[in-house]
């Protein structure tokens, strides 16, 4: 297997991630375009542990999944939060900071 | 190794597509599906790199906890179960461009720096599971012990955060 | 104190300031210390007198010790010998300090000391310190004492820097101090209208003169090669380096100083009306030493006028000329005064006259020696009409309405009077006897022949004058304020002085008696060095004669016509020419008239309001036209450059920051996704530049 392939593959979820997170409105789907990153992250980082041969790639990926969840957590607690007080979670809506 | 480029490429694929659904669909729900179809293909990514644990691990906590979670606060947040009307805000377009731009970047740097790298035949598979921990409360106990305060940390926010008063 | 002489004019200086400061809390009022100041610089001047003395008679041979010699010298005076030729040259001791140094010219302030400037100096301690004793008493309990005494003091200092000056600058500065404080002290009681006046008029005549004196010191410090020395504007001009007419306009320039100062023919209206100052104040200034500045003056700078006039040749000139016409036109009108000391202000022009006269027929030592014999008898003169005034008329001055018969209430006084009189007349023996005729002879024999007879004339006029004075004052029937006022001697302050003056009024003659061949007062004063070769007059009977033949007309007229009242009775109302000439003398030849209201209302009048229209029409009408040009030049830019062009960039400027301010907000929408999408756009975007370029 060539590293390339898994390597492109995490390129083209990372890229994904990226249209999701700025063309999504609705606040959960842009965290699941989040997931999407962080995963495509984990593919490569896999992808290079073993090319190295040892498993700190492997362990980095662990811990990133670990913290993915805990975002996720912080992150639905915020939409919710938002969504108590807007009553709804259309991220172009929230604009006081404009200038 | 011709079987492992087929699983990869198959597996590849579903992705793919799953990851453009994610991305493009309408019905926040369905979104949430075709994200545990992408989860679970990179479940399989993992296991064709020789990274069992983290692949169990994958499934448990992504499968079985995020795509929950997020369900969870689909249904707390109101958002239609069913189409919806404009998912897509108004910049999609700049969104577009930036990923296909990005996505030329990376995939050019990509080929150009690490063409023809093979990855190594022979992986120890056994015990991969001993190894990691061998490694996580080695090397890596510091930030095992950090981590383990976070999760604390995001718990007591996550419930601070969300309470009624 | 040749060499120290500067310390003369500064005691009084002291005591002048001294006077204004602490004056108010002693008992007599500042006048103990102006007293003590002029006695110190007397007795320094006679110290200089002495060392003068010895110098000038040491030259001749050898260094001799100083004061015994001097003494020497003098004892040899006294006894009538004949005195060998000097052919030495003695030169003036001179100090100066530079004070001010610019463009190659140095100004000097210092001592110049020679027989004139000692001579001078000790005449001027002997009169001022004499009439501040006798203010002691005479201005007792005034109320402006003390201003009265610093500016006495004041004025002796300024005589005395004058005296002393070495160079014309120097003299200029104590003109004029003399001319100021002359001013204060005439118009002491300026309460009254007619005192100020007076000191206003006495100002203004002498400031007419003093443009001749700037005018005279520019030209001469031109023409002699940018010198202001005394000594080198003299050598110069003997020498003949001078330029003729440069050297002519500023001796005459200076001339029309020694006019206004010395009271001449037609400066002269000021001196009768100065009288309304206090009477030791007319002794002092207008007898004695102020009024003598210009004769001085004239002496100071003899061989600059011997050049510029002539004098050398007889006939006539400019001075000599004056001069004359000063001695008999004052001493007509002193017969028309029924004010003794207006009397005496005419009396003085008229001396004064001699003075000038002498000058300008070339009696150089004639002319200073009479200034120095009538400084002691015209001051005596004065104070003894203060005397009568202070203690016999009750203030008034009056001789017609006031007097008379006063010799019995005041012996003292009327013996001095009687002898300053027969000094100013020229009494024989008297000082005036010696020094008048040695002006007469000097012109007779110096070729100035109509000037000889001219003195002769006025000294018929004086003797008759004075007698008639003395007539109205002290004989005949006591008359108003004599008659009812109890007159008394004055006090000692008062008599005192009076008594020295008529001793040295006596005495002072013998110093250069002609007739007995004693010529000290000319070797001693007379300067050797830069002086023109000026003829001394040898002693001749006819002349004597004529002298007292003149005197004794003068005595015999008024002694027949008051005594004996021959031509009484109304001689002048009955003849219409006599009358014509009283009224003439009466209204002082209509000089007044004439420059009061012919001169100063003609400038008064058409020239300043022609000045008026001219400043207010044609020069106020450029500055206000300059006003109006520059206004309008101001509002134009205003408009313009400053509105349009400065405004418009400045407004410019301001909208380009809120015009590219409100696009650029545009930014900042305040939503999250946009700014990721910037970020990842901008991050991409240089990715792709990178991958690229690198």
């Amino acid at each position: 297997m060539l590293l390339n392939q898994f390597l492109l593959l995490g390129a083209f979820l990372f890229c994904t991630g990226v249209y999701g997170v700025l063309a999504r409105r609705n606040a959960v789907l842009v965290l699941m375009s989040i997931e999407l990153i962080l995963n495509s992250v984990n593919i490569n980082l896999l992808a290079f542990a073993m090319r190295n041969g040892n498993l700190d790639g492997q362990v980095f990926a662990l811990f990133i999944i670990a913290i993915a969840a805990a975002e996720v957590g912080v992150g639905l607690a915020m939409v919710l939060l938002i969504y108590r007080n807007r009553r709804s979670i259309a991220l172009d809506e929230l604009d006081a900071l404009k200038g | 190794m011709v079987a492992q480029n087929i699983s990869f490429g198959v597996i590849a694929f579903v992705m793919a597509v799953s990851a453009i659904k994610v991305v493009t669909t309408r019905n926040v729900v369905h979104a949430a599906l075709w994200l545990v179809l992408v989860l679970a293909g990179a479940a399989g990514q993992y296991i064709l790199l020789a990274a069992e644990f983290v692949a169990a691990t994958q499934v448990l906590v992504y499968i079985g906890a995020i795509v929950v979670l997020f369900l969870f606060g689909t249904m707390l947040t109101r958002a239609r179960i069913g189409r919806t009307e404009a998912v897509g805000n108004r910049q999609w377009g700049t969104a577009l461009f930036v990923a296909v731009v990005l996505a030329g970047t990376l995939g050019y740097t990509l080929i150009d720096a690490f063409r023809g790298e093979k990855l190594p035949e022979s992986v120890d598979v056994t015990s991969n599971t001993h190894r990691v921990s061998d490694v996580i409360f080695g090397t890596y106990l510091l930030p095992f012990w950090a981590l383990s305060v976070v999760l604390l940390a995001v718990l007591i926010g996550a419930i601070v955060l969300a309470r009624r008063e | 104190m040749l060499r120290n002489g500067w310390i003369i004019p500064l005691l009084p200086v002291a005591a002048f300031w001294l006077i204004l400061f602490v004056g108010k809390r002693l008992p007599r009022k500042g006048a103990e210390l102006g007293i003590l100041a002029t006695g110190g610089s007397l007795v320094l001047s006679f110290v200089a007198a002495y060392q003068w003395i010895d110098r000038v008679t040491g030259a001749e041979g050898g260094d001799h010790g100083g004061t015994e010699h001097a003494l020497r010298a003098i004892g040899r005076s006294i006894l009538p010998m004949a005195e060998e030729a000097h052919g030495a040259v003695v030169e003036p001791v001179i100090r100066t300090f530079t004070w001010w140094q610019s463009g190659g010219v140095e100004f000097t302030f210092g001592t110049h000391m020679d027989g004139l400037s000692v001579m001078m100096i000790v005449v001027v301690g002997i009169i001022s310190l004499l009439v501040q004793i006798y203010s002691t008493e005479y201005m007792k309990g005034d109320e402006r004492e003390v201003h009265y005494f610093a500016a006495l003091n004041l004025f002796t200092a300024g005589m005395l820097i004058m005296a002393v000056a070495p160079n014309t600058v120097q003299l200029l500065l104590g003109w004029e101090i003399m001319g100021l404080c002359s001013f204060m002290l005439i118009g002491h009681w300026w309460e009254e209208k007619k005192n100020s006046d007076a000191a206003m008029k006495a100002f203004f005549t002498t400031r007419t003169g003093d443009i001749g004196l700037l005018v005279g010191i520019s030209i001469l410090f031109f023409a002699a090669g940018n010198t202001f020395d005394i000594v080198t504007l003299n050598e110069r001009a003997l020498a003949g380096e001078i330029g003729d007419t440069a050297l002519f306009l500023g001796a005459l320039a200076l001339f029309v100083a020694v006019i206004g100062k010395s009271g001449q023919f037609p400066l002269h209206t000021w001196l009768p009306d100065a009288m309304a100052g206090p009477t030791p104040v007319s002794s002092i200034i207008h007898a004695a030493t102020m009024v003598v500045a210009g004769v001085y003056l004239v002496a100071r700078l003899y061989g600059v006028f011997w050049e510029a006039f002539d004098i050398a040749d007889g006939g006539s000139n400019l001075i000599a000329i004056i001069g004359a016409i000063t001695i008999v036109i004052a001493a007509l009108l002193a017969f028309v005064q029924s004010d003794i000391k207006k009397v005496l202000a005419y009396s003085t022009i008229s001396q004064l006259g001699y003075m000038v006269m002498g000058l300008g027929v070339g009696g150089w030592t004639a002319a200073v020696f009479h200034l120095f014999t009538h400084a002691f008898f015209k001051c005596l003169l004065f104070l003894g009409a203060g005397s009568i005034s202070h203690s016999g008329s009750h203030h008034s001055f009056d001789m017609k309405r006031d007097m008379g018969g006063l010799r019995k209430a005041m012996p003292v006084t009327f013996w001095t009077f009687i002898i300053g009189t027969a000094a100013l007349t020229g009494f024989p023996l008297t000082a005036g006897f010696f020094s008048k005729d040695e002006i007469i002879a000097t012109a007779g024999q110096g070729g100035y022949d109509f000037f000889a007879w001219v003195g002769l004339a006025g000294a018929v006029l004086t003797a008759a004058y004075m007698t008639r004075v003395i007539y109205l004052t002290f004989f005949g029937e006591p008359r108003g304020a004599a008659a009812h006022h109890h007159p008394h001697e004055s006090p000692k302050a008062i008599t005192v002085p009076l008594m020295v003056l008529a001793a040295l009024s006596l005495g002072a003659g013998f110093l250069n008696a002609v007739m007995f061949d004693i010529h000290k007062f000319q070797e001693w004063v007379e300067p050797t060095f830069a002086f023109p070769g000026v003829t001394h007059p040898e002693f001749e009977v006819g002349e004597l004669v004529l002298a007292l033949i003149a005197i004794a007309i003068g005595y015999g007229a008024s002694y027949a016509y008051y005594w004996r009242g021959v031509g009484q009775g109304r001689f002048v109302e009955r003849n219409a020419l006599a009358r014509g000439g009283y009224r003439i003398l009466e209204n002082k030849y209509y000089l007044d008239w004439l420059y009061e209201q012919v001169v100063v209302a003609g400038i008064k009048g058409p020239i300043a309001k022609a000045a008026y229209w001219i400043n207010q029409y044609v020069i106020d009408a450029v500055v206000n036209a300059l006003g109006i040009a520059s206004r309008e030049g101001g509002r134009w830019v205003y408009r313009n450059l400053d509105q349009r062009v400065v405004d418009g960039a400045v407004n410019g400027a301001g909208f380009t920051a809120g015009g590219s301010g409100a696009v650029l907000r545009k930014v900042q929408t305040g939503k999250v996704q946009q700014y990721g999408a910037l970020l990842f756009g901008a991050a991409a975007v240089s990715g792709l530049v990178l991958v690229i370029v690198v």
